[in-house]
């Protein structure tokens, strides 16, 4: 049998009526194309602004400002006093959050603040587990916080003493202004109390861990105290 | 009236129309009602021919030794449209309003609506039926063997049911929206973002940003009751079809039967 011929790339070599010269896609080829197309940029009018739409808020920042708790001379430095601070608007008493301040003391807090916070006098510490998420309760008599969910325990300092926690509570930036405490945005900490961006639950700093679990776009940490 | 050509197992007897007994009485008026309906259903048929692929559906041959164990699917469907039909009626008193509205639709569904907590109920422990059921037809596949050749496909559009009913647990326990639901959901998307490199996005993205906000219950609400349900339709529609395609497996402790040639050659 003679090898078949290897087909030419003109439609008019292939004798297909109608074919104009140098003509290489027939108009079949050709409608079929444009339809699909024409399809595609239809769905992709609708699908992508509603991809988006749901996306959204994984690059949107979260607001985030200061609320004012209290005169400076309200807060001990060998105890937490607890204050409700909203987190997230529009939803009540659900948006709400317990944070446990002190003062700084020089003996216990040993941790040097960074640069652009030399300023900062007090501890502010997030009610937020380090295991998954529950509300932790500062128990005096024992000066730990203590999870109800899991078990986690964090000794005086929010450093994990005990429990699945990966890293100790988290913390919040503060300012005095206008003679009241001021509380800023959350930041979490690995298990020097170094300061890093805001990190969900159960996500470890130590290590590798601020790596596996990158900063997110929504919530960022500060470069320095704000001063207006 | 055109013939129907697509292969199919015969009509059981009973169903079969039976000739008129010389003598009997010629038009009875229950003749009459069911010639009408004969004529109903054939004026549908005429026009759709849905009577094959319903027969095709219906009256499968099944392999003998099959006994209840095989059922389990069937009620995890059930488990699922039981699901769907209290859902339905209970989106209509519900409000995803995390402000307190959602905690007080709940409430008035449960102490005002005329069989509001009956109903409320059934979708609640309904759930946790649908989830077992799935796992005991999952079982009963797996040790049957009927997960082999060729029904592995079958088998991986289950697993993503089971996937997509775990979320529709998931994404229902926050509706509610009282202590036990809000914290359930708390924790269960922190344990989302726990996955590494990912988890962070996808804890973002459940929540609808940050934190736990306005946003994050109307997100679960669309994702239970739109997004998910729909989805779980279309696969079981594949699901049944495969079922109905590739028909079931006997039980493992059922021998083949040997063919009668065989037979006769050892008599």
């Amino acid at each position: 049998m003679p090898k078949k011929q290897a087909k030419s790339k003109y439609t008019a070599d292939r004798n297909i009526p109608g074919a104009f010269e140098g003509e290489t896609v027939t108009r079949r080829r050709f409608m079929t194309g444009s339809a699909h197309l024409t399809g595609a940029i239809a769905a992709s009018a609708f699908l992508l602004p509603a991809l988006g739409f749901a996306l959204g808020p994984i690059f949107e920042q979260h607001e985030q400002r200061w609320q004012p708790v209290g005169p400076p001379d309200e807060f001990p430095n060998d105890t937490y006093v607890p204050k409700v601070i909203t987190i997230s608007d529009g939803i009540g008493e659900t948006g709400k959050t317990t944070v446990y301040i002190r003062k700084r003391n020089p003996a216990l807090d040993t941790d040097k603040l960074p640069k652009g916070f030399e300023a900062e006098q007090f501890v502010a510490i997030s009610t937020r587990c380090m295991h998954l998420g529950c509300p932790v309760r500062y128990t005096d008599a024992a000066q730990r916080f203590i999870c109800p969910c899991h078990g986690g325990v964090y000794d005086f300092q929010g450093k994990v003493s005990g429990g699945p926690p990966v890293r100790p509570l988290d913390r919040f930036y503060n300012r005095v202004r206008n003679g009241q405490l001021e509380i800023g945005p959350r930041f979490s900490v690995n298990s020097e109390l170094e300061r890093f961006s805001p990190r969900d639950p159960g996500e470890p700093l130590d290590g590798i861990g601020q790596y596996l679990y990158p900063s997110r776009p929504s919530i960022r940490k500060l470069d320095s105290l704000p001063t207006n | 009236m055109p013939k129907l050509k697509l292969p199919a197992p015969p009509v059981p007897p009973g169903l079969r129309p039976a000739p008129k007994r010389p003598g009997a009485p010629k038009q009875s008026p229950l003749d009459q009602a069911a010639d009408a309906g004969a004529h109903a259903v054939d004026w549908i048929d005429e026009r759709t021919s849905l009577s094959g692929g319903l027969r095709w559906m219906m009256f499968r041959k099944v392999p003998k030794g099959t006994n209840w164990f095989y059922t389990l699917g069937s009620a995890t469907l059930f488990a699922f449209v039981s699901q769907a039909v209290t859902g339905v009626f209970l989106a209509m008193y519900y409000r995803p309003d995390a402000a307190g509205g959602a905690y007080e639709s709940i409430r008035h569904v449960n102490d005002d609506v005329f069989l509001g907590e009956f109903v409320h109920g059934m979708h609640k422990w309904g759930s946790s039926v649908m989830v077992i059921l799935i796992f005991l037809h999952m079982a009963r596949t797996f040790f049957f063997g009927a997960y082999k050749y060729p029904r592995e496909l079958n088998w991986v559009i289950g697993v993503a049911l089971l996937i997509l009913t775990m979320a529709m647990a998931f994404t229902g326990y926050l509706l509610p929206f009282d202590q036990r639901s809000y914290w359930a959901t708390v924790v269960g998307v922190n344990i989302n973002g726990t996955g590494p490199l990912v988890g962070p996005y996808l804890s973002d993205f459940l929540r609808g940003g940050a934190e736990f906000g306005a946003t994050t219950l109307s997100r679960f609400y669309a994702i239970h009751m739109m997004l998910i349900p729909g989805i779980i339709g279309a696969l079981i529609g594949a699901h049944l079809y495969l079922v109905a395609k590739l028909g079931t497996t006997a039980p493992p402790w059922l021998k083949a039967q040997e063919s009668d040639e065989l037979v006769e050659e050892r008599a």
